[in-house]
């Protein structure tokens, strides 16, 4: 029975929807898109730029409004949540950017950017609490004590991201949405924060999304991975079938596109047909069909729907069977 | 073999608020001919100063090449008059720029910029140069009615594609690629790749390939020189240091990559960050963050070992070759 516990959902993404309304009509970001995320897991979000996963990463903490479908967070419905709701719900989920020089304010101090959620919150009582908070904070993601009154502009990126990581940390959350959060930093930074974010999980029994277009990367932090293809969810799977058997057309293509830095790697690279296409009024059928090597003329009349082709595999491609 | 380019103890410096950059210290380097070396290496350790150095692009009063000297096909670049030096860019050796978004004239077609630089190196008349820009973008697969586009036409990729045609326009000897495709996508990524490496192979063009990128050098270079601090740490053919890596910042590098077949459960990072250009400690620049760091790093600068050809500068070597040449 515990053992269930901790595979029970603490978010469940309904048919959820994103629509844009732009000069050329409508934007699909997110079309219909359902997904589990495991209390105390990892779920992986990969694609290419505007497949819709940094919009779904907003979705799920409200920083959009969705145009259709539920989320629901612990038993909660956050598409419907009040003002008052949300605001506590916000103390629960919280979001990690991706980038470091951007998403944090010049003008405060270090120990300011990261102790204003506890202000806000009224976590709180007095100053003295408040700085030993903060500067715990800082103990736990590897920021140096004397950083205390320094600014953003003083520290590199993998030190902002820190900032970042223990801003989201302040209010305790049990959810955070990680946008990209290692893409604009160097590969040893990179293992630094990838190890950290795995360390905070694993003793503070956190639960991330992890969003991000390197396969890599995705693959060493996720339990759980699903890739998206303007706006759709194409392919659902552990993170370890998915790597060893990818079975949908474009999970094959990224698979297949991670270069390898070890001799006598190469494999077969699948390299696909033009582009993407608009993701503005798309036309019914299968999205990904234009640049599939195995499309058939049926793949164009038909929106492909997500099914379990075998055992905990979820895939929308009307060939899906081929490649079983 | 035959050399194409050779840099030699090149140093240079950028200077602001009164402080001196050491972007490169006493650099050398060789390139083979119709060989692709991989430049790896972080942000700021030197990369695409090194790149602009072969360009003789370095431009006063923010950056000087303080001393050293470069060698392309026996012609010293360093001495090269304005005139000379306009007449070798973009058709001896040519560029490609990590940002394909703003390595276009915004206001200029396509067409227009790629047969600019076919009328400004070869004796063709403008009509002619505007064909073969033509004949270019088809090569690499953009119709050629699309020459009379602007950049803000294309997507990201086919951008890429532009500049790439327009890079090898004029058939350079020497092709400096830096980044190329950092700011691409996975799949177009591979697409790009693959399209560089059949022009490259058809030309014999010679190819510095700067990328932050292990796996791509693995895939696409012969040669791989590792930077760090503004100076080459390790250089050998991609067999040898892939096979064999020597130098602990490139074991460093290889480290912090999620291992993709074995699945480990944590990264070994680099401890700590890229030194301070204007501040190099004494000694090796890397030692600080060396995990097999010994008395003499933090006051000997280690000069060049060398095993056949594959180089690396760490006195761990030094001491090693040592011991073999006294037994």
């Amino acid at each position: 029975m515990s053992n269930n516990q901790s595979e029970l959902p603490i978010l469940q993404v309904r048919n959820l929807k994103k629509y844009f309304h732009v000069a050329k009509g409508t934007l699909h970001a997110v079309d219909d898109i359902s997904f589990d995320i495991k209390k105390g897991g990892t779920l992986g979000m990969v694609g290419e730029s505007g497949c819709g996963k940094s919009t779904t990463g907003r979705l799920l903490v409200r920083l959009h409004e969705s145009d259709g479908g539920s989320i629901n967070y612990n038993g909660i419905e956050i598409t419907k949540a009040s003002h008052k709701d949300m605001k506590m719900l916000r103390t629960k989920m919280q979001m990690i950017f991706q980038d470091p020089y951007s998403s944090i304010n010049p003008h405060h101090t270090v120990s300011s950017i990261i102790g204003e959620p506890l202000k806000i919150y009224k976590k709180v009582r007095n100053m003295q609490e408040y700085e030993e908070k903060v500067r715990s904070l800082m103990e736990t993601v590897g920021l140096a004590d004397r950083l205390y009154d320094a600014y953003p502009h003083e520290l590199d990126g993998g030190r902002r991201q820190r900032i970042g990581i223990a801003r989201a940390l302040a209010l305790e959350p049990q959810f955070i949405v990680c946008d990209e959060p290692v893409s604009a930093l160097d590969v040893s930074i990179q293992a630094q924060i990838l190890n950290l974010l795995m360390d905070l999980q694993e003793s503070l029994n956190l639960t991330y999304l992890f969003i991000t277009h390197d396969l890599s990367v995705v693959k060493h932090i996720s339990d759980d991975i699903v890739v998206m293809y303007l706006g759709q969810i194409v392919e659902k799977a552990n993170t370890e079938e998915l790597f060893k058997h990818p079975i949908h057309p474009y999970s094959k293509a990224l698979e297949s596109a991670i270069p390898i830095p070890r001799l006598n790697a190469r494999k077969e690279r699948i390299i696909l047909k033009s582009e993407v296409v608009s993701p503005i009024d798309p036309k019914p059928g299968c999205r990904f069909a234009p640049r599939c090597n195995y499309a058939i003329a049926s793949c164009g009349e038909s929106d492909p729907i997500l099914r379990e082709v075998c055992p905990d595999r979820f895939v929308a491609c009307h060939r899906a069977e081929m490649f079983v | 073999m035959d050399k194409i380019l050779e840099i030699k103890e090149l140093h240079v410096h950028y200077y602001s608020n009164r402080r001196t950059v050491r972007a490169v210290n006493n650099l050398s380097l060789d390139m083979q001919r119709g060989r692709v070396l991989g430049l790896v290496g972080e942000t700021g350790a030197g990369k695409t100063t090194l790149a602009l150095s072969i360009l003789n692009m370095i431009s006063a009063p923010q950056g000087k090449i303080i001393s050293g000297s470069i060698r392309f096909d026996n012609a010293d670049i360093l001495g090269m008059s304005n005139q000379e030096l306009r007449e070798m860019r973009g058709k001896d050796i040519a560029m490609i720029f990590q940002d394909p978004m703003t390595a276009l004239n915004p206001v200029l077609t396509i067409g227009e910029q790629i047969a600019e630089t076919i009328f400004k190196h070869e004796k063709v008349s403008k009509a002619e140069a505007w064909s073969k820009a033509e004949e270019m973008l088809e090569t690499v697969g953009i119709p050629g009615v699309r020459a009379r586009e602007y950049p803000h036409q294309f997507s990201g990729g086919m951008k890429q594609r532009v500049v790439i045609a327009l890079s090898l326009a004029c058939n350079p000897r020497l092709l400096l690629a830096d980044e190329p495709t950092t700011a691409l996508d996975v799949t177009i990524q591979a697409q790009v790749l693959d399209l560089m490496r059949g022009l490259i192979k058809t030309n014999n063009t010679s190819v510095l390939f700067i990328t932050h990128s292990l796996g791509l050098v693995v895939e696409n270079c012969d040669e791989v020189a590792t930077m760090y601090a503004g100076e080459v740490v390790e250089y050998g053919t991609v067999k040898q240091v892939f096979g064999n890596p020597l130098h602990p910042y490139t074991k460093g590098l290889l480290g912090s990559l999620p291992d993709y077949s074995e699945g480990s459960p944590r990264l070994r990072p680099i401890p700590g960050l890229m030194p301070d250009p204007t501040n190099l400690p004494k000694g090796c620049y890397f030692s600080p963050r060396c995990p097999n760091v010994m008395p003499q790093c933090h006051e000997l600068h280690p000069e060049n070992s060398s095993i056949e050809v594959h180089l690396v500068k760490c006195h761990q070597y030094q001491e090693n070759l040592h011991v073999e040449q006294s037994i």
